[in-house]
């Protein structure tokens, strides 16, 4: 899993929340398409789990509260994904 | 040879409590999370109808605000590890100013949209967003209040290389309120 400093890990979760507000301001959500919205949630991904792993210093705790926080993120994001794809039908 | 293999082994920073907390919270936010997309699914038109009211470059900036405060608190760590106190101190203090930050944004928002006439009742959208963002809010101050107080501690000397437990479990109740943000901002204000 990837590893940065503190202060790069900042400075790439300011970078991935103002591509974030990049494509919300564009327009280019909202025309029933999947990939903008796969995008935004991705950023959300790297940025939770560098919050997870780094921030929270899960990566040296024991692996059950690592997963535990992981698969909480990747669970919740995957149904956010399913839901928006349910809307799209 | 003793030591190094205590700094190798897995730890959880900060107290078991406050984990189990976090996890409790994760838990009621998580369903919270998963009822507005779900109940999105029934009537998308209204739900991006009213989004487009809400204020993205203030969503945005709160985000900005939350995760620099994390820095902080992640160096206020560092710091106090290093049995550097005074710069502790000083990173604490740029915390709170985020998250004083977010609090004037948040509230000039809920301020709006209430001179507006929006509350609860006007539809299922901004039923959602005052509960999940007035939720999270809460949180946001229960959070403040514990940096407040390791403040004042560390101030006093209270922290050092070898004692900083307490200032592990107020940071990871810190980085929670982060980590939740991150999952509403694209959520509530981007995706539609």
């Amino acid at each position: 899993m990837f590893k940065f400093s503190s202060n790069t890990l900042w400075l790439l979760l300011l970078v991935a929340t103002g591509l974030t507000y990049w494509l919300g301001e564009s327009g280019q959500l909202g025309h029933a398409s999947m990939a903008p919205v796969f995008l935004i949630f991705g950023f959300a991904l790297f940025k939770g789990v560098g919050v997870v792993l780094d921030f929270m210093d899960l990566r040296r705790a024991p692996a059950l509260w690592r997963n535990l926080l992981l698969g909480w993120l990747v669970f919740v994001i995957s149904m956010i994904l399913l839901a928006y794809w349910l809307g799209l039908q | 040879m003793g030591k190094d293999l205590m700094a190798d082994s897995p730890r959880l920073a900060g107290d078991l409590a406050v984990w189990l907390i976090i996890l409790a919270e994760l838990l009621a936010f998580g369903i919270l999370f998963l009822s507005y997309a779900f109940a999105r699914t029934f009537d998308v038109a209204l739900f991006n109808a009213s989004q487009s009211t809400l204020d993205l470059t203030s969503g945005a900036i709160n985000t900005a605000l939350l995760i620099t405060g994390s820095w902080c608190v992640v160096r206020a760590v560092q710091a106090v590890k290093e049995d550097a106190s005074a710069a502790d101190a000083r990173w604490l203090l740029a915390a709170l100013a985020c998250g004083s930050g977010f609090v004037v944004i948040k509230m000039l928002e809920f301020s709006a949209k209430a001179q507006a006439g929006i509350d609860l009742s006007t539809n299922t959208f901004y039923m959602f967003y005052i509960l999940l963002t007035g939720f999270h809010f809460f949180h946001v101050l229960a959070a403040m209040v514990f940096l407040t107080i390791l403040l004042v501690k560390c101030r006093a000397g209270h922290y050092g290389e070898h004692k900083h437990h307490a200032l592990e479990t107020g940071a990871a109740f810190w980085h929670m309120v982060d980590l939740l943000w991150i999952v509403l901002f694209p959520l509530i204000y981007v995706m539609r």
